[in-house]
């Protein structure tokens, strides 16, 4: 069972605000390095998107939109 | 709704400038005149491009929806990037591309708006559902009951554990499956105050899960 969908990234995160403030960096580092040192680089990020859809799901779009080279 | 057009660009063949150079772009946009009306008229491209990238991939969830309200979502979402991005040019601070910068807001932009339209006269449920619905049926007899048992002491500490305010966005967001900016416009409030309510809400029910004996990481039983 997905208890995370439940009860959100049991870690410490950002919030929607410092997400949001923080995606565009967050985002190339992730397509100029690899995953875990934008991890290291911004912690809290990774952790908000397993508890919010909603920016999981910008986060998405983003990575793709910019991957895509546009 | 109002939605500001801007001009096209003209510019002789061989003689368009790209920028890639994101000074270039705040330059630009903070200039006089005709550089500066250049600049608004390629970002207005360059976020219209961003809407219809989003909307693309949430047709599914948006159809039935005609091309012209599709187009129109998308110009809403542009415009008022474009305003938001516009007031907040001062505090670009050049950790991302401008680009990459600018495209955060039109994907915030078009995706809230295709979330609330998706969920036009549809009904928020703030009730709690029957948790049982979230039991993974592919797992073996054994851990079907471990899920059993810690889904009815996470029904019970919702009941017992929150405040009626945690209750309501608790279920409506993670058991019922309502955007959160749904779910703010309906209540009146932000995403990211909901949020909060939501990890403070979370974190009663983790710690009430842990006086109860459960472990709260994945599939974690008494």
């Amino acid at each position: 069972m997905n208890l995370d969908g439940l009860l959100g990234p049991a870690g410490p995160e950002v919030s929607c605000e410092e997400c949001f403030e923080l995606l565009d960096q967050y985002v190339e580092l992730e397509l100029e390095l690899a995953d875990a040192d934008a991890d290291a680089r911004l912690p809290g990020m990774r952790e908000h998107f397993q508890g919010c859809p909603a920016c999981r799901e910008e986060h998405e779009s983003l990575r793709e939109l910019v991957s895509r080279g546009a | 709704m109002y939605v500001e057009t801007y001009p096209r660009r003209r510019v002789p063949a061989g003689m368009t400038r790209s920028r890639d150079d994101s000074r270039d772009w705040i330059a630009e946009l903070r200039a006089e005149g005709p550089e500066r009306d250049t600049a608004l008229a390629d970002l207005h491209a360059l976020l219209l491009r961003g809407a219809r990238f989003e909307l693309n991939r949430r047709r599914a969830c948006l159809a039935p929806m005609a091309r012209e309200e599709l187009d129109d979502l998308a110009l809403q979402a542009a415009h008022d990037a474009m305003v938001a991005i516009l007031a907040k040019l001062d505090t670009f601070r050049g950790a991302s591309r401008f680009t990459t910068w600018a495209y955060k807001f039109v994907l915030l932009e078009a995706a809230v708006k295709a979330r609330r339209r998706a969920w036009q006269g549809r009904e928020v449920v703030l009730a709690e559902p029957d948790l049982h619905a979230f039991a993974d049926p592919a797992r073996g007899s054994q851990e079907a009951v471990e899920d059993s048992e810690l889904l009815r002491a996470i029904g019970a500490a919702v009941r017992d554990d929150l405040t009626p305010h945690q209750r309501e966005v608790f279920c409506a967001l993670a058991l019922n499956g309502v955007p959160i900016d749904v779910l703010a416009d309906r209540l009146r409030t932000t995403r990211g105050a909901l949020y909060k309510t939501l990890h403070d809400a979370r974190r009663r029910l983790r710690a009430a899960l842990a006086d109860a004996g459960y472990t709260t990481t994945s599939g974690g039983g008494p």
